[in-house]
């Protein structure tokens, strides 16, 4: 027998017994529907922390803080050295970083020596008080201290320039607060930073708004180039120098060539040395193991309701194979093999499977796209940039593929059953 | 020899186990020429559709050699057989075995698609056997909505679709009235005058049997009286 007229006769069969394949293809719409609905969950917050993680910072940056000795032997001598006094004060907000020694800039160079650093860059913060447009309102404003090394995730305008002039990425909120009509308008004008120096003296700076970016949940503040820090920072300290100057953390920058092998290595010579260092992808790993392990749960959920669909196909195709005995009797009588008898019915649990598949994944994009717009525009406002419900075209077809092979290898009981019957009791059969 | 479109030699067939052994067919020998016209008669439980499933490959006997067109089919695989099956061999059942809810031409070109033929050959050869048949105005009927009669007919045109060599016909008139079961009974033995098909009709009922050229009667699962071997022997 051609394939084609398999296929074409199995799709037919499927037709045969409208009632019982409609309330099949109901079981397993719900699991196709639920599946589609779970992994695009999962796929919408992974892409939103994804974004986020990029926001905080870029893939080739270790962030590498001064870890404490491990005092084994007692407590450490000093050394002027390599020692600095703990000041046990928090870091800026950056996830991980906590209480540490300050890095010196012996250490600074020490770290620019390991094979593969590109560069490396205290991380200084500057305490802004206002921004303002134009003689507008003065808003309070925080400087993320990371900015310089960090993508933001834009709504409009361009990364920061970290060669050119002063420049700023201001958050979306400050937009229309700050006077300006849209983000659009915001970028390429100039605003005035407000901030105190040590004698408490207020001084403004100018910056150019290079770009816009999206509300971010772990990156909050505007973002400022170099050039605008080093300016704020020299205005914060009025013109006190310090010979030692001690940061928190140090930006390192490492060659993007480097295979991740290579990157662990590096990582871990740098430990060794007594620093911290963690990439951004480290920092968020247990922030994605929880989503994952929550996507997980869902999904098994869906599967589950796949598995009882699967023994609903089990049943609906032995009730065929029983009903259709003397015809695959006479089939048989006719030449037909056991095998295109296995094929046939086995194809017709996967025209089944198509069926609940396409139907339930369908249905759950369309209800699920309006959810999402809904939601994005409702309870999830505050998280801006978060589709909640992403479908991947990839995962779609993946979620159908699956469903087909789990109809499949319900339907191959039945089928072996129709496949082992001998022609003469077929057709004997009333 | 190669006239002998079967040959079966001292075959048996014996079903169940133990006390509940039951020889259905005994050492029987039969041999059919091309073109014959062959009637097995006998009771119920005599071993004559046991002995038409054997010599149409349906079962496989556990005694003795059978030949179809001078080819052993001991030595031939599922898969052979199942082609020698569909290539020279039609069958008229008793109870039709239509599919129901599929077109009357889809059910006469069944053996054509087993076979792998091209669909619009398929239709070609369906459509002709059904014109032979009278029927061609059923061709997209449905096949369960014609009368006992035209079924039947629906039933021999899709024997005849695959130009068998060929057509078993087990109690063809079986579930019809006379005068429907005489037009089949006629249709058939047409086939056979006209085309030299070889018919082997399974069958009870007397009249029948004595329009066919040759009767082999069963009892018990022997063969009782052939009366092409009377005719050597007289």
């Amino acid at each position: 027998m051609r394939a084609a007229d398999v296929v074409t006769k199995a799709v037919r069969n499927t037709y045969r017994s409208k009632l019982r394949t409609t309330l099949t293809v109901l079981a397993l719409f719900v699991g196709a529907f639920t599946l589609t609905l779970t992994t695009a969950v999962g796929a919408g917050v992974t892409d939103y922390v994804t974004k986020q993680v990029a926001s905080l910072g870029a893939d080739d940056v270790f962030i590498v803080t001064r870890t404490a000795e491990t005092t084994t032997d007692g407590p450490a001598e000093y050394d002027p050295e390599t020692s600095s006094a703990s000041t046990g004060t928090t870091g800026p907000g950056l996830p991980g970083t906590g209480a540490s020694d300050p890095i010196t800039e012996a250490d600074l160079d020490e770290i620019a020596s390991f094979d593969g650093i590109l560069s490396v860059d205290p991380v200084q913060t500057a305490a802004v008080d206002f921004v303002q447009y134009d003689d507008g309102t003065k808003l309070e404003l925080t400087i993320s201290p990371t900015s310089s090394v960090t993508n933001a995730d834009l709504v409009a305008g361009e990364q920061l320039d970290e060669g050119g002039d002063p420049q700023l990425v201001l958050p979306a909120d400050y937009v229309d607060p700050l006077g300006f009509g849209s983000a659009e308008d915001a970028v390429g004008s100039t605003v005035s930073i407000g901030i105190t120096d040590v004698l408490g003296e207020q001084h403004t700076v100018e910056a150019t708004i290079a770009g816009v970016s999206q509300e971010s949940l772990l990156n909050s503040g505007a973002g400022a180039n170099t050039a605008l820090v080093d300016e704020l920072v020299e205005v914060q300290s009025a013109g006190i120098d310090s010979d030692d100057p001690r940061y928190a953390i140090a930006v390192a920058r490492f060659d993007t060539s480097l295979s991740s092998d290579e990157v662990a290595a590096l990582k871990a010579e740098i430990i060794d040395a007594g620093f911290g260092a963690q990439t951004i992808q480290d920092q968020l790993g247990v922030i994605k193991t929880v989503i994952d392990g929550i996507i997980g749960v869902l999904n098994a959920f869906a599967v589950i309701a796949l598995i009882a669909a699967a023994f609903g196909i089990v049943n609906t195709l032995l009730m065929s194979v029983q009903e259709r005995t003397r015809e695959i009797g006479l089939m048989k009588a006719m030449g037909m093999r056991g095998r295109t008898v296995f094929a046939l019915f086995s194809l017709e649990a996967v025209a089944i499977g198509f069926l609940g598949s396409a139907l339930g994944v369908g249905v759950a994009a369309l209800l699920g796209t309006a959810l999402s717009g809904a939601l994005s525009a409702g309870p999830l406002a505050a998280l801006p940039g978060l589709t909640i419900l992403l479908f991947e075209p990839a995962s779609i077809l993946g979620i159908m593929l699956l469903i087909m092979a789990i109809a499949f290898l319900a339907g191959t009981l039945p089928a072996r059953r129709a496949a082992a019957k001998n022609p003469i009791d077929s057709l004997r059969y009333e | 020899m190669t006239d002998l479109v079967i040959d079966a030699q001292g075959i048996g067939k014996t079903y169940g186990k133990g006390s509940a052994r039951f020889t259905a067919l005994a050492d029987v020998t039969v041999q059919i020429r091309r073109g014959e016209c062959v009637a097995i008669v006998g009771k119920s439980g005599s071993g004559k559709s046991t002995l038409m499933h054997l010599l149409a490959l349906l079962d496989q006997p556990d005694t003795g050699t059978l030949a179809i067109e001078g080819v052993d089919t001991r030595a031939l695989n599922a898969r052979r057989t199942s082609e020698l099956r569909n290539r020279t061999f039609g069958f008229v059942f008793q109870q039709f075995f239509l599919t129901p809810g599929t077109s009357v031409l889809d059910n006469v070109t069944l053996p054509l698609e087993i076979a792998g033929v091209a669909p619009r050959v398929r239709r070609e050869r369906g459509r002709a056997a059904l014109a032979q048949l009278e029927l061609d105005d059923k061709a997209g009927s449905n096949a369960t909505d014609l009368s006992g009669g035209q079924k039947q007919r629906v039933v021999i045109a899709r024997a005849l679709v695959s130009e068998p060599s060929v057509i078993f016909a087990d109690e063809p008139t079986g579930n019809l009235d006379t005068a429907t079961g005489a037009v089949v009974e006629e249709t058939l033995l047409r086939l056979n005058r006209e085309q030299g098909i070889t018919l082997i009709v399974v069958t009870h009922d007397e009249d029948l049997a004595a329009r066919c050229d040759r009767q082999i009667v069963l009892r018990d699962g022997r063969i009782v009286s052939d009366s092409a071997r009377e005719e050597v022997a007289a």
